[in-house]
């Protein structure tokens, strides 16, 4: 176990360094400083020359990554171009919001997601079955913001019950936050809804089909037993996998909900960064989302060994 | 012992192990039409897969005649008249440059329905060259090559999509550009998974035995029997492509205006929906929701061609 886990961090290590090389050189391909990128055409040379020396963009682009890597090591994100802040002070306030947009929109479509799966893995072939899996993957191949606006529509104006803004006034009650995030959850629910019952459609379809599931029947156990002691418990270690996977594009890849709802998430800051050609918030927002997917896929192949008794025992073997 | 021209290794798709004695598990021509036609059957019978292709026939008309079909000039601004609803006159009402909802939505399929499908396609070939080359060398290549694609695929396909273009500038040439080379790591995986398995057959050793260049093993043995789940992943990439290329339009980075791509209309619009003005909104963002969901089910019914 000790090994895996071991073995799963080194090659997490190796990504987040080729991601590093990647966002950094890739963001570095056209030729032209920085410092004139942020000034325009029309700033004097020497404001260019003097933001590019404070900014240390006047050094060979090496010199940049290694300043950039070892400031990161220190926990020195590097600092925003467009509002001299330090970039931890704007990518981790955000992280936060967009983790909790993430987990309230979690725990809508988890539970909605798996009995949708079951349900359509029980009614195999037939009619609900299909409603589910072809409606459900539908769902999911409308973008996100298409979702944001019908909803928007739908909640805000014909039957104005939820507010078309995620930022809630300041100094509002926990309820009152839930409820500004409602109507961007329920996006990230029907755009998820479609992955997890696909999931654990698959996976009961499975167990459904296994040997302990047709022995537990045989020795007359009730039906409703057989579902739920044996086929669910099946069922749901795929979908937890899944799920994971969804994690690192739920903090991070919502910048179009993010936008329609004003929310202020780590899709938004990168999209501000992106905008204002902000790249050391870009840079290290980047990484840091990829810090966040991988974190999460290690944590869902920890869990899937430890819930999965097979893995269990080979590993103790 | 030419497995040549044949579609997706015909004895993988019984899912059975390679046969020793060849004749047996090469089927001929005969067999290869037969099972065309029978694929042809299932995909001919299969309702979403019709239903995706109306939708998506629909579209390509739009793209192609919509400035005919179109009852005005989708570019034509008109301030006096902007945003009126609905009417007789403007059948989807007007935007804010009073130009016709209606013209834009249907010219609006045009931009879309080139630039997705040239990703898609410059996304395939690459994730198909670097698959194959994956699946059949392994070892360091591999493992080099797998780690690069992590790289990439632990960051959402928006966000790689919004640096580059941050990067090289917004321009249609450039979202062609970034989506093909996005998509192509998960390409790229799929096809590697697919010649694991093709590496394995006679064919291939029979090739290496006579001394056959590699370029020839990898493109003209190997590939001509992986072309199935390449097909099935270049539909399942459009309908991502269509997704990622709408939301880059709508945060700006994507198609430029004044073009009427869906993607840009809402963007400029969704403002103003607790005004009350939903017609400029609601318009294209059915025409996405439809053409994503009939490319899907389009891909949907391929696929289940292909599995059985």
């Amino acid at each position: 176990m000790t090994r895996f886990i071991a073995k799963r961090l080194g090659l997490g290590l190796i990504t987040l360094w080729l991601l590093s090389v990647l966002v950094f050189f890739g963001s570095q391909v056209l030729p032209g400083d920085v410092a004139r990128r942020v000034l325009g055409p029309f700033a004097t040379q020497s404001a260019v020359n003097s933001l590019n020396h404070q900014l240390g963009t006047d050094k060979s682009v090496f010199v940049q990554y290694a300043n950039w890597i070892s400031g990161i090591f220190h926990g020195n994100l590097g600092t925003s171009v467009a509002t001299r802040s330090s970039v931890s002070s704007i990518v981790f306030p955000a992280l936060w919001h967009s983790a909790k947009l993430a987990i309230l929109a979690f725990i809508i479509v988890v539970p909605f997601g798996i009995i949708g799966g079951v349900f359509a893995a029980l009614k195999e072939g037939r009619f609900q079955d299909r409603l589910i899996s072809v409606g459900g993957l539908s769902a999911t191949t409308v973008p996100e913001f298409v979702w944001a606006v019908a909803l928007i529509l739908l909640f805000a104006l014909l039957i104005p019950i939820l507010p078309s803004t995620a930022t809630p006034p300041p100094g509002s009650g926990f309820l009152t936050s839930v409820k500004f995030l409602i109507l961007p959850a329920l996006c990230l629910v029907f755009v998820l809804f479609g992955y997890i019952a696909r999931m654990a459609r698959a996976g009961t379809i499975e167990a459904l089909d296994a040997d302990y599931t047709r022995t537990a029947v045989i020795k007359g156990l009730p039906y409703s037993t057989v579902v739920r002691r044996h086929v669910l418990r099946n069922a749901l270690l795929p979908t937890i996998a899944v799920v994971a996977t969804q994690a690192g594009y739920l903090i991070g890849g919502l910048v179009a909900i993010e936008l329609v709802f004003n929310y202020q998430g780590i899709g938004q800051v990168l999209y501000r960064a992106a905008s204002q050609k902000d790249f050391p918030v870009l840079q290290s927002g980047v990484l840091i989302v990829g810090v966040v997917y991988l974190v999460a896929t290690l944590l869902a192949d920890l869990a899937y060994s430890l819930l999965n008794p097979r893995l269990r025992f080979e590993s103790s073997a | 012992m030419s497995s040549f021209g044949e579609p997706i290794g015909s004895s993988v798709t019984a899912g059975e192990p390679p046969v020793a004695d060849d004749q047996l598990s090469v089927p001929g021509p005969e067999d290869t039409r037969v099972m065309r036609r029978e694929r042809m059957a299932v995909l001919l019978h299969s309702k979403t897969f019709i239903a995706g292709a109306v939708i998506l026939a629909f579209w390509i008309v739009c793209a192609i005649f919509g400035k005919l079909i179109a009852p005005d000039d989708p570019l034509l601004t008109d301030p006096i008249k902007a945003l009126q609803a609905p009417s007789s006159a403007h059948l989807f009402g007007t935007d804010t440059l009073g130009r016709d909802v209606l013209s834009r939505v249907l010219v609006g399929a045009r931009d879309i329905l080139i630039v997705a499908p040239l990703a898609t396609l410059l996304g395939t070939v690459l994730g198909t060259v670097l698959g194959l080359v994956m699946g059949y060398f392994r070892g360091p290549t591999d493992d080099v090559l797998g780690r690069i694609v992590d790289a990439v695929l632990a960051v959402p396909v928006v966000i790689v999509g919004l640096l580059s273009l941050v990067a090289l500038g917004p321009s249609t040439i450039t979202v062609i550009f970034v989506i093909g080379v996005v998509f192509t790591p998960v390409i790229a995986r799929t096809v590697r998974a697919a010649v694991l398995t093709e590496r394995e057959y006679e064919y291939v050793a029979a090739a290496r035995l006579r001394n056959e260049r590699t370029p020839y093993i990898l493109f003209g043995e190997i590939l001509p029997n992986v072309l199935g789940p390449v097909l099935v992943e270049f539909t399942v990439r459009l309908g991502y492509a269509i997704f990622t290329i709408a939301t880059l339009s709508f945060l700006g980075f994507g198609i430029q205006p004044p073009a009427p791509d869906w993607g840009l209309q809402i963007y400029q619009h969704y403002g103003l929906i607790s005004g009350g003005y939903w017609w400029p909104v609601l318009f294209p963002a059915l025409a996405i929701a439809s053409l994503v969901i009939g490319v899907n089910l389009l891909s949907d019914g391929i696929s289940q061609a292909f599995e059985r």
